[in-house]
């Protein structure tokens, strides 16, 4: 069912909706963004419209709803271990069909990887309720239709905001009697089918062991340097760390957390003894972009990367991903033309 | 309700045996439902958790042999019979001892690496007739470091069993084999070679030239076996630290068989 709502009447609806839901979206903070007078998008709560930016990509995406950067898993007290406790609060998400597509890559790892179910990532996601904005255009890194994750069918509610009214499709029941006053409309939510940039993600079969060691990734190893940016900005990396902080007033008490890890980071591997694997850049660029756009999808058949062009945009190296895919489709050209 | 993976249950030493001045076997008051190789997160609250094999298992204990090395094994050092530690698993796949039944089994083990073959040796020391031949060949950096000398003695008594043991230096008391794993190799009897198991565990380096060497002696791939060691934070295939392609080693691992493991690329 689609309606339209005057711009004036949303921020009714939205003040219904919080009753039941914490309200996240893009929200632009002035002038806190990297260069001086640039502004800073990032996700936030809520409450009108008018604090919704409908027009620009965050610089992280919204998986921290689901995935904190620390997170309490437990407390120490004592032998005892106590269970931090599920604040229990529904959430509705403001979002793009790649991030909605990200979260399905994360719900991956966190709920069917491994032998069980991830209880703390399976608690939050449970409670999360996506409100898809439309998005026809794009930005100049996107390349979610080269990874056909432009389109979702999963959402609670489909918007899209013109000067006058907000039109919004609402597939979740439990969310229609908030626009029953609302005049219905015929509206459908429309996808991007073409991005400025495009690549081709090579076939499963053209990635051989070979391909490891091309000199392709070596250029990395001097450009890169470590920062990690990418595994942060990005919606789909999924790997922490586990850290324990003992409190400084009573050292019986104490947490454990996880915090969110990256693989381009030092210390990602390391062990005891100082026994340390991928120790160039370069490595930890190809173990990236192969876990992104390879070992994922043998795994789960379907490719990791999104292409939210996040980890391009906030490189200091200017490293484009979509390059880099470029480079081993070159790669995998020569390699066969020599085979 | 789902249990929490993560929450580690309190477990009482029992015992504590030093096996070097640095590693120290740990007996914990535990029921666990064990497979040979499998490893358990060990837990010191506050200070952190790491990944231990299981070295010999009972009906009511198990053994964790630990080499005081950082932050949490330095921890593990300071505390007594009747202390507690935090344990949650066990993890993994574990050797597929069914396999090795009837067979002449190989284990080569360097170091620390004996730890998680202990108690498929163990095993077969019990059952004799589960196998046709044990052929233990055993290396440390040097006689001080040499694990678990009671049992290696143990072992050698046993009539179905071989020992060669090997130190890569000696010193003025040792009268034994000095040289890497690697030159011992050709020591051991080839001659039904289809009947053969290797088990080959130690440090990256130890598990690549002694799988080469027995691959000499025209061992194929799918008669080696090997356990891996990587970073580990969850042991459950969540936090990623582990992972080599597209394989998590505290899932599908640690215990490869070679044709596996040598396509694994860091
Ligand atoms: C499957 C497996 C089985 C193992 N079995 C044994 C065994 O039987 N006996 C034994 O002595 N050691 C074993 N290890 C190695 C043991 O896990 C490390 O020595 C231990 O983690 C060191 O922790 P630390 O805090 O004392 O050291 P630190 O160097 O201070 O470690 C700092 C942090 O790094 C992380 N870390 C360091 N090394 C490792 C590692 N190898 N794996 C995961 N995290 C690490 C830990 O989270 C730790 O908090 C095994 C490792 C693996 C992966
Ligand atoms: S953001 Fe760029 S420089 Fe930083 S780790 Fe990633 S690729 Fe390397
Ligand atoms: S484009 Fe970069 S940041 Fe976005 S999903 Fe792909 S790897 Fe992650
Ligand atoms: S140890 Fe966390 S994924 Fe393997």
């Amino acid at each position: 069912m689609s309606y339209r709502v005057k711009r004036s009447e949303f921020d009714d609806i939205l003040s219904k909706l919080q009753e039941d839901y914490k309200i996240y979206a893009p929200t632009r903070k002035k002038d806190k963004g990297t260069f001086s007078d640039t502004d800073l998008v990032l996700y936030d709560r809520v409450s009108s419209l008018e604090e919704i930016d409908f027009n620009s990509k965050t610089k992280y995406s919204p998986k921290e709803v689901v995935f904190p950067i620390t997170q309490t898993l437990f407390y120490f007290n004592g032998d005892e271990y106590i269970e931090a406790e599920d604040k229990g609060e529904k959430v509705l998400v403001f979002l793009r069909p790649c991030e909605v597509n990200a979260f399905k890559r994360l719900d991956k790892i966190f709920l069917e990887n491994g032998p069980q179910e991830d209880i703390y990532y399976k608690r939050l996601r449970e409670k999360v309720k996506f409100v898809v904005m439309e998005c026809t255009e794009g930005f100049d890194s996107c390349f979610c239709v080269s990874m056909g994750t432009n389109e979702t069918e999963d959402y609670s509610i489909f918007i899209k905001v013109s000067d006058e009214e907000v039109f919004c499709e609402i597939k979740d029941e439990k969310l229609t009697e908030v626009f029953a006053d609302q005049e219905s409309t015929d509206y459908t939510p429309e996808f991007i089918q073409e991005n400025k940039q495009q690549v081709e993600v090579p076939a499963l079969e053209d990635i051989t062991t070979d391909l490891f060691d091309s000199e392709i990734w070596k250029e990395y190893s001097k450009r890169c340097i470590g920062c990690g940016r990418c595994n942060t900005v990005c919606p789909t990396c999924s790997c922490w760390t586990m850290q324990d902080i003992s409190y400084q007033d009573n050292e019986n008490i104490g947490e454990r957390r996880r915090v969110w890890a990256g693989c381009h980071i030092d210390g990602y591997t390391e062990m005891a003894g100082g026994h340390d694997f991928r120790t160039t850049y370069g490595d930890r660029m190809r173990f990236k972009t192969l876990h992104k756009i390879y070992d994922f999808r043998k795994r789960f058949d379907i490719d990791m990367c999104v292409g939210c062009g996040r980890c391009e945009d906030v490189c200091p190296q200017y490293i484009s991903f979509v390059g880099a895919i470029k480079k081993l489709n070159q790669a995998i050209k020569e390699e066969k033309n020599n085979g | 309700m789902v249990k929490n993976p993560y929450i580690p249950t309190a477990v009482e030493i029992i015992s504590i045996r030093p096996e070097s001045e640095v590693d120290y076997t740990y007996r914990l008051a535990i029921d666990l439902d064990v497979d040979n190789g499998q490893f358990v997160e060990v837990s010191i609250p506050k200070v952190g958790e790491c990944p231990i094999s299981v070295s010999d298992f009972g009906n009511d204990y198990i053994d964790l042999t630990i080499r005081h090395v950082g932050k949490v094994t330095n921890q593990i050092a300071n505390l007594e019979v009747g202390d507690k530690l935090g344990i949650r698993g066990p993890y993994g796949n574990g050797f597929p001892i069914e396999e090795y039944q009837g067979k002449d089994l190989v284990i080569a083990a360097g170091g620390t690496g004996l730890a998680p073959v202990k108690s498929i040796i163990n095993h077969f020391y019990r059952n004799p007739e589960e196998i046709n031949s044990l052929t233990l060949l055993l290396g440390f950096r040097n006689p001080a470091n040499i694990l678990f000398a009671d049992e290696i003695a143990k072992w050698e008594e046993a009539d179905h069993i071989d020992v060669i043991l090997t130190v890569d230096e000696g010193d003025e008391e040792w009268a034994g084999n000095v040289g890497l794993v690697t030159g011992f190799v050709e020591q051991i009897n080839f001659t039904d070679l289809a009947n053969k198991e290797v088990v080959i565990v130690g440090p990256p380096i130890m598990m690549k030239f002694t799988s080469l060497e027995f691959m000499k002696h025209d061992i194929k791939e799918e008669q080696i076996w090997v356990s891996f060691e990587r970073k580990m934070s969850c042991g459950i295939g969540k936090c990623g630290h582990c992972k080599m392609d597209d394989t998590y080693i505290c899932v599908e691992g640690p215990v490869f068989n070679y044709t596996k493991a040598k396509n694994l690329v860091d």
